[in-house]
């Protein structure tokens, strides 16, 4: 076979693209990230660094002040992992929740695919407010939910739903379940039912070939759906405001009191950079193990 | 797997898809460590009757048995049988030693690095081990598709039309590679194909289907020397099919009348023995001699002649020269010439003799559409 190794020879390198056009493509993006992006993070940055003495009224001077830093992680230690706590169980949630939902509308809806998809969605077509609302109704203690489960006794009589943990991580998962559900249904869309029809030629049992074929193939989906899950769940403060106490306040809920509230200008700043980067280790670590960048 | 006579064997197989057939009481015997061909053109069901070996389609009615073993009802993963599948169905996300390796992993077998490195050695790919599917070419990975289903020594391979999409050059390479590859292991090949070459080249035995059933089977020479019906005398090769009566069935040849002109068929070679019948002639088995020095050519015992025609169009295409000639009741026969250079090419307009030998056509019954399984160019 040797003469035909020579003639196939394998996939040639990409010809180079043309340089210019691509980058004129990306010129409207690169604008409005830069305005409403770069320049904000600057900004917050710059206010990060304020002297804490000065006040919303008199103005602040800069003085470098990376003591802000310091004192805003040593006052927020709880906040900051409650907030990554509960971010991160509503993640696993909504995976265990989005995963059979995607799987089931990619193979096996039918015609009601599109339907099923169409209902994914159609919580966007309400306010988010509104939604989280509503959920304060469903889980209140007069509520069927609550009454419910007192009655089987899973909640005991005087045990309530609102106000707990429970409410706001349900708050979140509800909220988020879409960004879930989306990516995951459209990387096991593109599963090629065939290769998994092959899985089964080659000695896999359905679950075999699920786990060895359908799942590392909907990796992508995972990835995605997971960072567009755990991320804005981070900085999440609406469920925890509507649903929780103080005593389940998130971080969202100090920044947003610090900047709105108490109009404490470089310890909201702070707070913010320090969420945006622990964060972004996270992406990137997780990113890492992932592998995604291996997949096809 | 190499016990003796595990011949896979389907008995009155049907399957259906609503009110549609696509395969229509099937029977057939594949020998053990046969190249078997399941020839036909698309929607014929030859795509599901292999699926319903593979545990890929449940067949409505009918068995499925390798050996002894009747499989019909168990699971694909279960079957001592694997496919390769037309668009190849290579896993991306694995390497190419990982596709090779699946089935074996799957079973728990041992020395699973040196049976996949072995395989990779036999195809030829043993470089190619650490890359990506998406990395190699259409003809290396239909060889990763070969040693993945190969290595796990199935007492029956499937192939699905493998080597569909690859260009022609590489399809005929691998034709040979394919064959060669069968011969050295030993193992029942199953090959589902719409190209008549690809199947005479390797098979040993082909089965034509056509709607749904055999129309034919047999070794590749006897089907083409001696089709029994109309399609596979089309789909296999081209045919003249000329309209004749039987008049004379006493001798070793049977006898037929061709509009007024009497010529012979040998007796194994005649599907009808009387009425009305399909006198089939290749066209490469034709000489066609200028008609002006024997004008009243007749056919004497085991060589016929057919006269009366006219050259009506030429098309020389290197190793041969194809006619087209006219006969008196109007039809055109096709007519293919070694360009030997015994004479001079014929020219439009002349008139010509058509003549063969007795044991070169074959008679088939008049019932029969004379265009079924013509296939044109464009199909191919």
């Amino acid at each position: 076979m040797s003469d035909l190794v020579a003639d196939d020879v394998a996939v040639e390198p990409k010809p180079r693209r043309r340089r210019g056009k691509g980058w004129l493509l990306l010129l409207p993006g690169m604008l409005w990230l830069l305005v409403f992006f770069i320049v904000p993070t600057v900004q917050l940055f710059i206010t990060s660094l304020y002297d804490p003495n000065g006040s919303y009224e008199f103005g602040y001077a800069m003085t470098w002040h990376f003591q802000n830093y310091a004192t805003a992680v040593t006052d927020n230690v709880d906040l900051f992992v409650r907030s990554f706590t509960y971010a991160g169980i509503a993640t696993v949630i909504c995976l265990l929740l989005g995963y059979p939902l995607a799987y089931a509308i990619a193979f096996k809806s039918g015609r009601w695919r599109n339907v099923m998809l169409v209902l994914v969605i159609a919580p966007f077509f309400t306010s988010f407010l509104l939604r989280t609302l509503a959920w304060s109704a469903i889980l209140s203690d007069r509520g069927v939910v609550t009454s419910l489960l007192q009655t089987v006794a899973i909640l005991p009589d005087d045990g309530r739903l609102l106000a707990t943990p429970v409410a706001v991580i349900a708050g979140l998962v509800y909220n988020f379940l879409p960004f879930m559900t989306l990516p995951l249904y459209a990387s096991l869309d593109k599963v090629d039912p065939r290769l998994i029809e092959a899985a089964g030629d080659l000695y896999s049992s359905p679950f075999t070939g699920f786990r060895k074929v359908t799942v590392p193939l909907s990796m992508p989906g995972v990835v995605s759906g997971t960072l567009l899950t755990f991320i804005p769940a981070c900085g999440d403060y609406i469920n925890a405001e509507l649903l929780g106490t103080t005593q389940q306040y998130m971080i969202g809920n100090r920044i947003q009191a610090a900047f709105l509230k108490e109009r404490d200008y470089p310890a909201a700043a702070s707070l913010s950079l320090i969420l945006m980067a622990i964060v972004l280790v996270m992406v990137i670590v997780y990113i890492r193990r992932a592998g995604t960048e291996e997949l096809v | 797997m190499a016990d003796a006579a595990r011949d896979l064997t389907l008995t009155n197989v049907t399957k259906r898809f609503g009110d549609f057939v696509a395969v229509d009481d099937l029977s057939l015997q594949v020998p053990q460590g046969s190249f078997f061909a399941l020839l036909g053109p698309s929607g014929c069901g030859k795509t599901t009757t292999l699926r319903i070996v593979a545990g890929l389609e449940a067949p409505t009615a009918g068995t499925v048995a390798i050996g002894g073993d009747d499989i019909t009802g168990l699971r694909p993963y279960k079957r001592p049988v694997n496919t390769v599948f037309q668009s190849y169905a290579l896993f991306p996300h694995l390497t190419i030693f990982e596709n090779v390796a699946f089935g074996l992993r799957r079973r728990g077998a041992a020395h699973i690095t040196e049976k996949t490195e072995r395989m990779l050695d036999l195809v030829e790919l043993r470089d190619y081990a650490n890359r990506k599917p998406a990395q190699l070419s259409g003809g290396q990975q239909q060889r990763v598709a070969l040693g993945r289903a190969l290595i796990n020594e199935p007492g029956v391979l499937l192939l699905d039309e493998p080597l569909g999409a690859l260009d022609l050059k590489l399809r005929r390479q691998m034709q040979i590679e394919l064959k060669r590859i069968q011969t050295e292991i030993g193992i029942t090949f199953v090959h589902v194909t719409h190209d008549q070459e690809e199947a005479m080249t390797m098979a040993d035995t082909i089965a034509v289907m056509n709607a749904g059933h055999i129309e034919q089977m047999g070794p590749p020479a006897e089907l083409y020397e001696s089709p029994r019906t109309t399609f596979v005398a089309n789909f296999l090769g081209q045919s003249n099919l000329i309209e004749a009566v039987v008049v004379d069935t006493s001798g070793s040849d049977v006898v037929v009348d061709c509009h007024g002109q009497k010529v012979g068929v040998v007796g194994d070679r005649s599907h009808t023995d009387q009425g009305q019948a399909w006198l089939g002639i290749r066209p490469e088995k034709i000489v066609v001699n200028p008609a002006g020095d024997d004008a009243t050519a007749a056919s004497v015992s085991g060589h016929n002649v057919l006269g009366g025609g006219v050259v009506t169009d030429v098309s020389f295409v290197g190793v041969s020269t194809q006619y087209l000639v006219r006969m008196p009741w109007g039809q055109e026969v096709m007519v293919f010439e070694q360009n030997t250079g015994r004479r001079a090419p014929l020219r439009n307009g002349d008139q010509v003799n058509l003549e063969w030998s007795a044991d070169h056509a074959f008679l088939l019954d008049a019932d029969q559409d004379a265009q079924a399984g013509v296939v044109f160019e464009d199909d191919r």
